[in-house]
This record gives structure tokens, C-alpha cells and sequence, in this order.
């Protein structure tokens, strides 16, 4: 363990054999602004990975990043390179539509489609040609929705509109529909700040089941949130990575005192 | 002094009371005295609107009365007794003289003219004497007590606020009136209509030809008023053929113009497509008539259908045409009324643009989108213009889009151009049709209406 504390590359190289993703060197520019700096961090399987700090320093963009939503956004540019199970998924060879199958993401805000709960499960393997007949897709949506925890809730009411579920419903929905297309990888940006503490119990229990199945990033404000359901942390300031490692170093032990004035709300 | 005249004294007398009571009002600010509630301006302002308003609404209301006080006068002089007895010389006299005496004429054409206009003139003259000398009373009256509340405590500010405001209802209300006015004068010519024919016979006949027969040893038809082949070729025109033609091609602009182009495309490509809705219409009726409607007999022809010039299509492709920015614009604020997350979240998902406008964004929008339709729908029935030009006036009852229809408001216009007679049922038919429109157009406004605003709050 003492070793994994000398810097955050290679804390996550002793980590894990090959990891998930692996980030090397990616700055974002918003325009001119460069909104974030030359980081470098690897993703591992079956790990909760969170990404923390202070409001605008970069960690919801680099997630972005991560399935290339930010190339959405006209004026986003990203430097250096990011691999998905070494495919870099910024070559002209990625498709990024099978990119983002691979790499699911949960929204701060739950954004289900005004569609019925079953569509909004049956959204993706219906884009993907995921299920053969409409008895394999029911097969898929249950599968889905009991593996978020929702299913003893709304199987009796399948056909009502997803939007006049409860927030927290509507947030597991949203995993519900991301796990659907049975993704290797799953970006939560801030997925329980819209939430009840109940409902973000709830959220922070999911994500910990999932684990076993996927590489899951999770982006929050929350800082026990971070230490509860992750095994590792990341913590940014003002675009730059300043520390990753073991969640339990990163909170018990900081190397960095910005990290560590952080942690313990010195600031942010 | 004329009317005129008075009018700009009165406004005059406005700036003096201005000046005065904002110099009145300045005195008061002092530095050992306490704030005063309102600004020197305002106090200006406050007497200033009660020396001019009342003065100018009893002018306005003097210049109705003194009309009518001076004709009688004119009539009760002794020069008037020698006068014709028939109505009509007796008027063309009067009017004479009533031009001599303002200066309108210079020489009269009937000497009894002459004689009249110097009677005319005094009576004109003594009774602007009298508005002139009510209205300065009621502008010093009115200017005289506002100018006494001055005062450091009196809130100039907030009465000057509240006459503002109501000068903004009046505004409103003279809108709302003018609507009420149309609606009624509509409605009771319509009643008179239905009086000479059967309510029944108009909405459900199927025979439209109404000449009547002006003298009873004309020859002609009776006329007969079933209005259901005009309401046949409205819909068949504006709301069918405007439609096909309006609904995708709108649909699709928005679509592309808010989803697939740059910023800069869209820049110079969406006023230029707006644009199309400054057309004036009669611009879009020659190219109807003269180019389109053509084209389309000659195409109908050659594929073997019996094809008229003066077509429903021609006049249906080219009205929508006209409707394409207006469906566009409608379907444009409603996409991008559709929340960003919700795009965002199909694309997370890995749709394609196409897949999220497909299967997200326009089904999220469709409430919007239909509202606008029906909106264009009530436009493209009330449009006459392109109609009067490319569609013809014969009544058919056809689906064939070839042939030549009529609608509601060709009909309209066929009805009162020319020579008319306000008490024949062809005349009165006008309003009547005018009155079905006006109803249609009315609901489909407020369902539209009803339904964006419905949609509006589900995102709000």
C-alpha cells in the first residue's frame, strides 16, 4: 500500500492488470478555455471509481469525456488519447454510437423519455437490434429494471409514462434504461444530487450491486458519498488531477494538502 | 378658430402647466428638508395630463355634438325656409354652402348656396367659440386644482403611474371592442340572411349558385344557397392539399435547421425562410395563376385526367407554400423547447441524431408541433388571396384535385364586389359565410392555443 501512494499513475497501474479505460494526457478546451489539464487516470473493472471536487473544476467534462458526449457540444475540443479496452475511442475507426452501447451514461437530473416505462427500458436494445422478437425484449427490459431495483415497483403499471414516476424512480429508470444495452462501463455524473436522502440510499445500494458487473464512474459533490460506495477516488481542482488512489487512502491519508484542505472542508 | 386650433392650444397649455408645476415641484428639494415623495418630472407630468386630457376628451366630444347643434341652427335661420322640400336637393345645398363657408369651395353652383354659406359661417364660428371657451375652462379648471396638490407629501409618482396604466386598458380594450363590433355586425347580418334562408338548407345544401333575380321579370335562378361545396373546397385546399404540401416540408426545415445546421447556416437560412411569410399574398396568387396553375393542368392532362387551369392543386400546392414558415417556426420553438437532457439522454444511449429526432425529440414536441398546425390550418381556410386568384369560382363538389373548386372566401369576394343590394339574400349570404369562418377559425385558434400551452407547462 505504501507504494501506491508515490504517485496516481502508477497507484492504479499496481492496481489491476489491464485496466477498463485509460486516460493519458486529455485536456478539454471549451473554445479557449481550458476547462481541463493534461490528466491521466486508468478505470478498472468491477470498480466504483469516484470522481470528486469543487463545483467547475472539470471532473463532469473529463467524465464526458469518457463516451464523447462533450461532442455535442460545438465548441468542446479534446486533446490526448483515451482507450477503451486499448481501442483509442477518439480514432476515426470508433464508431461512436457502439461507443456509447459500451460506455452508458446516468444524468445528474433523470431524464426518462416521455414514453412509457417499458419503452424507455426497450429505448436502447430497440436502437441496438439487442432483442429478436418482442419476447426476448421483454426479457431484456425485466432483466433490466430488476437489476435497478425497480422492478417490484412498476411491473404491474409497465405501460404508464415514465415521467410520472418519483424522482428516484425516475433516476433508476434511467440506470435501468443504460444497464438495458448491457454496457461494459456506466458514467454517473452527480446521478443522486436531484435526490432525497431515501432515494439516494437507494441509488448508493444500486451501484454497489453493479459493481460486480461493470466498471462504474461516478461523479459527486458528496464527499461520504464518495467514500461509501467507491474503491478508488479521483479528486480534480481547477482542471488538473491533483490525486488518485485507494478510496480509504485518499480519505484517511491524503498526500496532496489541497487534497486533504478538501476532504476536510477547508474549501470547495 | 377651428377645432384644430384648439387642440394644439390645449396642448400648449399642457407644456405651460408642465413647466410650472416642475418648477413649482423643484422648489421643494432643499437640503435640510426631507426627500419629496416624487420628482420635480413627475408632479410636471401629473398636471399637465389634467389640463390637457379632460380638455381634449370634451373636444372630442364637442366635435360629434357641435355638428349636429350647428346644421340645426342653419335650419332654424330664415334663409333656410326657402330651401326645396325634397330631401335630397335640400341636402346637395346644404352641403354646398357647408363647403363655401369652410373654404372648401370657391364659387357655388346653386345660388341658394350662397345665400346659405354666410349663415353657415356664423353658426360654425359661434359654436367653436363655445368649445373653445368650455375647453380652456375645463383645461384651467383641471390644471389649476392638479396644480394646487403639489406638495412635497403628494405621490405625483404614483397617480401618474395609474393614468399611464389606464391609458394602456383603453388601449387594450379599443382591440378587444373592434373584435366585439366585427362579431356582432356579422351576426346580424347573418340573422337577416337566415331570415330569407333555411340555416338547414345553407349548412347542409349541396347546391351553391346564388344569383337572384333582381326585378320579377328578370330571367334567372332563384338562387340557391347550400354551402356545403365551399366548405368542400376550403378544406380540400387549405386544410388538405396546404397541409400535405406545408406539414412535412415545414417539418423537415425545422428539423434540419435546429438539429443538423451550423450555426452560420442557420443564420442566413432561417430569416430568408421567413422571408416567405412576407410575401404579400396577391404576389403569391399570380404565381399561382400564372405559373403553377398551368403546369399542373398540363400535367394532368398528359396523365390522362380531366384537368381545369383554375385547379384546386395549383392554389392548394402554392398556399402551402405560403404555410411553410409558419408551420416551420411553430415546429422549430417546440424542438427546442424538448430538454436538452432528453437529447442528451438518447444520444448517451447511442442513437443517432436521426434515431433522437425520430424517436425522442419529435414525438416530445408533437403537442407543439400539432398546435401549430391547427394554426396554420385556420390561416390557410381564412387565406383568399391565392384562392380568389388560382382557384376558381365554380361550385363542384369533387375530389378530384384537378378540377376547379371554390371556397368560402372566393365566394365572399365574389358576393360583395360590384353593385350591391344590402337586402337580397346573395349580399346577406356574405356574412353568413363570413360568420362559419370567422367560428372555424376561432375554435381551431383555441384548441391550438389550448394544446401549446398544455404542452408548454409539461416542460416548464
Amino acid at each position: 500500500m505504501a507504494d501506491m501512494i508515490q504517485s496516481p499513475i502508477q497507484a492504479a497501474d499496481a492496481a489491476a492488470s489491464s485496466p477498463k479505460m485509460t486516460a493519458r494526457g486529455v485536456s478539454v478546451f471549451y473554445g479557449e478555455k481550458k476547462a481541463v489539464d493534461d490528466v491521466s487516470i486508468d478505470i478498472h473493472r468491477e470498480h466504483v471509481t469516484a470522481f470528486i471536487g469543487p463545483s467547475g473544476c472539470g471532473k463532469s467534462t473529463f467524465l464526458r469525456t469518457l463516451n464523447r458526449m462533450n461532442d455535442t457540444i460545438g465548441s468542446a475540443r479534446v486533446e490526448g488519447r483515451i482507450e477503451l479496452d486499448s481501442e483509442d475511442i477518439y480514432a476515426s475507426s470508433m464508431d461512436v454510437v457502439q461507443l456509447r452501447a459500451r460506455v452508458g451514461m446516468v444524468f445528474q437530473k433523470p431524464n426518462p423519455f416521455p414514453k412509457s416505462i417499458f419503452e424507455n427500458v426497450a429505448y436502447g436494445p430497440r436502437i441496438h437490434g439487442l432483442a429478436a422478437g418482442k419476447a426476448e425484449l421483454d426479457v431484456i427490459v425485466e432483466r433490466s429494471l430488476r437489476r435497478a431495483g425497480l422492478w417490484d415497483e412498476v411491473k404491474d403499471r409497465l405501460a404508464e409514462s415514465g415521467t410520472a414516476l418519483s424522482g428516484g424512480q425516475q433516476q433508476r429508470l434511467c440506470i435501468a434504461r443504460a444497464i438495458a444495452v448491457d454496457p461494459e462501463v456506466i458514467l454517473m455524473d452527480e446521478p443522486a444530487s436531484a435526490l432525497d436522502p431515501i432515494a439516494t440510499a437507494r441509488i448508493e445500494e444500486l451501484i454497489h450491486e453493479l459493481r460486480g458487473n461493470y466498471a462504474i464512474v461516478i461523479v459527486t459533490h458528496n464527499m461520504q458519498q464518495a467514500a461509501r460506495v467507491s474503491q478508488r477516488t479521483a479528486f480534480f481542482h481547477l482542471g488538473v488531477l491533483v490525486e488518485y488512489g485507494e478510496t480509504s487512502a485518499i480519505f484517511t491519508n491524503p498526500r496532496e494538502t489541497r487534497t486533504k484542505d478538501y476532504i476536510t472542508g477547508r474549501y470547495g | 378658430m377651428s377645432l384644430g386650433a384648439i387642440t394644439l392650444l390645449i396642448l400648449g397649455l399642457g407644456v405651460v402647466a408642465w413647466l410650472a408645476a416642475r418648477a413649482r415641484a423643484a422648489a421643494f428639494a432643499a437640503p435640510d428638508r426631507p426627500r419629496p415623495h416624487s420628482l420635480p418630472g413627475q408632479h410636471g407630468w401629473y398636471v399637465a395630463l389634467w389640463t390637457a386630457v379632460p380638455a381634449l376628451i370634451f373636444l372630442a366630444i364637442w366635435r360629434q355634438v357641435s355638428g349636429n347643434l350647428i346644421y340645426a341652427s342653419v335650419m332654424a335661420s330664415p334663409e333656410a325656409a326657402a330651401l326645396p322640400a325634397f330631401d335630397m336637393q335640400r341636402q346637395a345645398i346644404l352641403s354646398e354652402a357647408y363647403a363655401l363657408a369652410t373654404g372648401r369651395a370657391e364659387t357655388a353652383f346653386n345660388p341658394q348656396a350662397g345665400i346659405l354659406a354666410p349663415v353657415y359661417e356664423s353658426a360654425i364660428g359661434f359654436y367653436n367659440w363655445i368649445g373653445l371657451a368650455v375647453a380652456l375652462l375645463v383645461a384651467f379648471a383641471g390644471g389649476a386644482w392638479a396644480y394646487s396638490r403639489v406638495s412635497p407629501q403628494f405621490r405625483a409618482r404614483t397617480r401618474v403611474e395609474r393614468i399611464i396604466m389606464m391609458g394602456l386598458l383603453v388601449a387594450s380594450l379599443i382591440a378587444i371592442l373592434t373584435t366585439l363590433g366585427i362579431v356582432l355586425s356579422l351576426l346580424f347580418e347573418s340573422l337577416r340572411f337566415f331570415s330569407m334562408v333555411s340555416p338547414v338548407e345553407f349548412l347542409f345544401g349541396l347546391n351553391w349558385s346564388p344569383q337572384m333575380a333582381i326585378r320579377a321579370d328578370q330571367a334567372g335562378s332563384s338562387g340557391a344557397f347550400g354551402a356545403i361545396p365551399l366548405f368542400w373546397g376550403t378544406i380540400f385546399i387549405g386544410a388538405i392539399i396546404a397541409m400535405i404540401v406545408a406539414i412535412p416540408l415545414g417539418l423537415m426545415s425545422a428539423i434540419y435547421l435546429t438539429q443538423y445546421a451550423s450555426s452560420r447556416l442557420r443564420a442566413w437560412m432561417k430569416p430568408l425562410l421567413e422571408i416567405l411569410a412576407g410575401v404579400p399574398t396577391v404576389v403569391y396568387g399570380y404565381f399561382a395563376a400564372l405559373t403553377v396553375a398551368p403546369a399542373v393542368r398540363d400535367l394532368g392532362l398528359s396523365i390522362g385526367i380531366p384537368a381545369s387551369t383554375e385547379s384546386a392543386l395549383a392554389a392548394g400546392l402554392v398556399m402551402g407554400i405560403m404555410i411553410i414558415p409558419f408551420v416551420s417556426s411553430m415546429a422549430d420553438d417546440s424542438i427546442a423547447a424538448v430538454p436538452q437532457a432528453m437529447r442528451d439522454g438518447s444520444l448517451a444511449m447511442g442513437a443517432t441524431t436521426s434515431e433522437t429526432i425520430r424517436k425522442v425529440l419529435v414525438p416530445a414536441a408533437l403537442p407543439g408541433v400539432v398546435g401549430g398546425v391547427l394554426l396554420a390550418v385556420s390561416r390557410a381556410i381564412g387565406e383568399t388571396m391565392i384562392v380568389v386568384m388560382a382557384a376558381g369560382l365554380a361550385a363542384n363538389l369533387t375530389a378530384n384535385p384537378f378540377d376547379s373548386v371554390t371556397t368560402v372566401t372566393t365566394q365572399i369576394v365574389q358576393l360583395l364586389t360590384g353593385d350591391q343590394e344590402f337586402d337580397s339574400p346573395k349580399t346577406l349570404a356574405a356574412f353568413a359565410l363570413g360568420l362559419v369562418l370567422f367560428m372555424v377559425t376561432l375554435a381551431l385558434n383555441i384548441v391550438a392555443l389550448r394544446v401549446v400551452k398544455k404542452y408548454r407547462e409539461a416542460y416548464d
